[in-house]
């Protein structure tokens, strides 16, 4: 991969690449700033060094409405420590010094809105981010928003629910590039023990909707649960597990570690896709 | 978004639904105590020598606020659509109280979430909910208040969506919450045209409630919008000082108060006090049920179109009407009421004698006796 390729692509590419090889992606969410900037560029580069398909970088809000507190408490670390969304583009510049892994900021739409449509999707461009996912932005507010950040080569990514109808999947993959992030459960972001039995039939139904890889995400933090998604979903998002990893470690080096660690066993479970993927009708 | 679409569904069924209807006239006036006086404060006028002002007495309502018009609506739709639980956030207490009366009353599981800085200076209403066999969970995070108990209440609902049902106390959140609560409040402006057209021959030439969300406030102005002579202010929580931080005020500028931007919170576009990154302010004031920082949508809109005004007053002021309000009508009103009427005090040298004036008494002071108790 060069710096020249359309930055839009990036995510399309590496989803292309793994429908190729027959492998589920991981998708790994950290807050970005926490516990600092630069500990989070040392965390995605081992992530992505390891076995990360595409990095979601969260960026911290004050309300984070969809998170449970793994993430939460996340999100006021990296508060604390002065993280705001403009240090985070810089952070995305940063990373592109040495990595080309697709990479989506996850945020409230709030921060973005302050720093203007125009202007976030101007240095978001700029700086190396692929795509976007704005959780508290429905499809029907995102007019703007969309043309704007489409403007600039970057994906809008929109969140599907379980208790999305179908007519309400084909609003929001219509909505959506790159990929469809599904959540799993009704609930918030945090690492659970097991998947929910309707979610085979959940990604059945999303499926008919919608040509675009699909992540499944909140919930998700075990080996086994990305064995379960294999020729079912293109990816799972594992996110408040890694958090957790982060919050845990006595120091960045050793929560590097620690991420380096999960997110090969995690990737490991992904390319075993393969074999469900066949087996699955 | 769905289950938003599936309350909006049943909202309208039930606002056609004359047995809806029937049940929800019915509870308001014989479990609530409907209608509420209008009282003319005769002593109060008399001291304060500006306008003739009339009580909207909400706070005689069971439960002590004007909360329990909308949470009785908003509990008999819960019913109706099948939920056998209902969750609320609140603030100074008064709309968890009724909630958990409502549960109580309907036969609904209650859960209320409520911020723990709340807790400790509301505790009478903590242990009435209690009492009512309601679930009261301290919420940490955050400022530790009502925006934080919103959050909560929130994250739950999207968890347990499919049982519970999310009885938001003010006019925020995602449609059709705003809509929904304002019309379940409107009945207070319904009663009180009606009640001072009786006692005056004429309508009120100024309105004013207090606004922390702005459910009080808009179920007072929304019979009296049409009616164009009609000023109406609305009183926010001016606390301990002008910085982002200090205050609760976020129409209230043009008095100096700063950090008030259109922004995002909750499902709501409206303004709400915030950095300059967009990260949501803490808030300040004495009363709970004010210190939030964001405003209704339709009040941002109706500051807009200068069909309202906004104001603020300091915690001190509210204090002192509080205490005036005690001596001269014998009514120990909320802290939050006691800002309306302090917003009216402030402005007393613009106001000519033949002006009329109705004070909304939002709510009665029994939960803020705590903090009262400081001042004797």
């Amino acid at each position: 991969m060069t710096a020249a390729l359309h930055n839009a692509t990036r995510i399309s590419k590496r989803f292309a690449e793994l429908r190729a090889n027959g492998e589920l992606g991981i998708v790994a969410y950290i807050t970005a700033g926490d516990p600092s900037l630069d500990a989070t560029l040392q965390f995605v580069l081992a992530l992505a060094e390891d076995g990360a398909d595409v990095i979601e970088l969260g960026v911290p809000f004050s309300d984070p409405l969809a998170d449970g507190p793994t993430i939460q408490r996340a999100s006021e670390r990296a508060l604390k420590a002065g993280t705001s969304l403009a240090g985070v583009l810089e952070l995305v510049h940063r990373i592109r010094q040495s990595s080309q892994v697709p990479l989506v900021l996850f945020s409230y739409y709030n921060p973005i809105l302050q720093m203007g449509l125009e202007n976030f999707a101007a240095a978001a461009s700029k700086a190396g981010a692929d795509g976007v996912l704005a959780t508290d932005l429905t499809p029907e507010e995102a007019g703007d928003y969309r043309r704007i950040l489409q403007a600039h080569d970057l994906d809008t990514i929109f969140l599907a629910a379980p208790t999305s109808s179908d007519e309400r999947l084909k609003i929001i993959a219509g909505a959506t590039s790159g990929f469809l992030y599904l959540i799993s459960r009704t609930g918030v972001t945090g690492a659970k023990d097991s998947l929910p039995d309707d979610l085979p039939a959940l990604l059945r139904r999303a499926h008919q909707f919608t040509q675009l890889p699909i992540a499944v995400g909140f919930g998700i933090s075990l080996p086994g649960h990305v064995s379960v998604l294999g020729g079912l979903a293109d990816a799972a998002v594992v996110g408040s597990a890694l958090v957790s990893e982060i919050e845990t470690a006595s120091s960045p080096d050793a929560a590097a570690a620690a991420l380096r660690d999960r997110v090969k066993k995690l990737k490991e479970a992904g390319r075993h896709g393969l074999s469900r993927r066949e087996a699955t009708p | 978004m769905v289950p938003l679409f599936e309350l909006e569904r049943a909202y309208e069924q039930a606002m056609r639904d004359p047995a809806f209807q029937a049940e929800f006239q019915y509870l308001l006036r014989n479990f609530a105590g409907r209608p509420t006086p209008l009282q003319f404060a005769s002593r109060l006028t008399a001291k304060l020598g500006g306008p003739r002002i009339y009580l909207k007495r909400e706070d005689l309502l069971h439960t002590g606020a004007h909360k329990i018009n909308n949470a009785i609506g908003q509990g008999l739709l819960a019913a109706k659509m099948g939920k056998p639980r209902i969750i609320a956030e609140t603030g100074a207490g008064q709309h968890g109280v009724a909630s958990a009366t409502v549960g109580a009353h309907l036969g609904l599981q209650c859960t209320v979430y409520m911020g723990t800085d709340d807790m400790a200076r509301q505790a009478l209403n903590v242990a009435r909910m209690r009492m009512l066999g309601a679930e009261v969970i301290g919420v940490e995070s955050g400022s530790k208040t009502l925006k934080d108990a919103i959050n909560e209440a929130m994250r739950d609902w999207v968890t347990n969506v499919r049982n519970s049902y999310y009885l938001l106390g003010s006019v925020l959140g995602a449609h059709p919450y705003p809509t929904m609560v304002r019309d379940f409040q409107a009945v207070i402006g319904r009663e009180a045209r009606e009640q001072i057209l009786a006692a005056e021959k004429r309508l009120p030439t100024h309105l004013y409630a207090c606004v922390g969300g702005g459910s009080n406030s808009i179920g007072l102005f929304y019979e009296f919008l049409k009616d164009e002579e009609v000023k109406m202010v609305g009183i926010e929580a001016g606390g301990r000082g002008h910085g982002l931080g200090e205050h609760a005020a976020r129409l209230a500028a043009h008095q100096g108060f700063t950090g008030a931007r259109p922004g995002v919170l909750q499902g709501t576009y409206t303004y709400v006090l915030q950095n300059e990154d967009g990260q949501i302010a803490r808030t300040h004031s004495i009363s709970a049920g004010l210190d939030y920082p964001a405003i209704g949508p339709e009040h941002a809109w109706l500051a807009d179109q200068h069909r309202a005004e906004y104001a603020a007053v300091s915690d001190t002021a509210a204090l002192d009407a509080a205490k005036l309000l005690s001596h001269t009508e014998g009514i120990i009103p909320a802290l939050e009421s006691a800002h309306g009427l302090a917003g009216l005090i402030e402005r007393l040298p613009h106001f000519k004698p033949s002006d009329l004036v109705i004070v909304n008494l939002s709510g009665r002071g029994d939960k803020d006796m705590d903090t009262y108790k400081r001042l004797l």
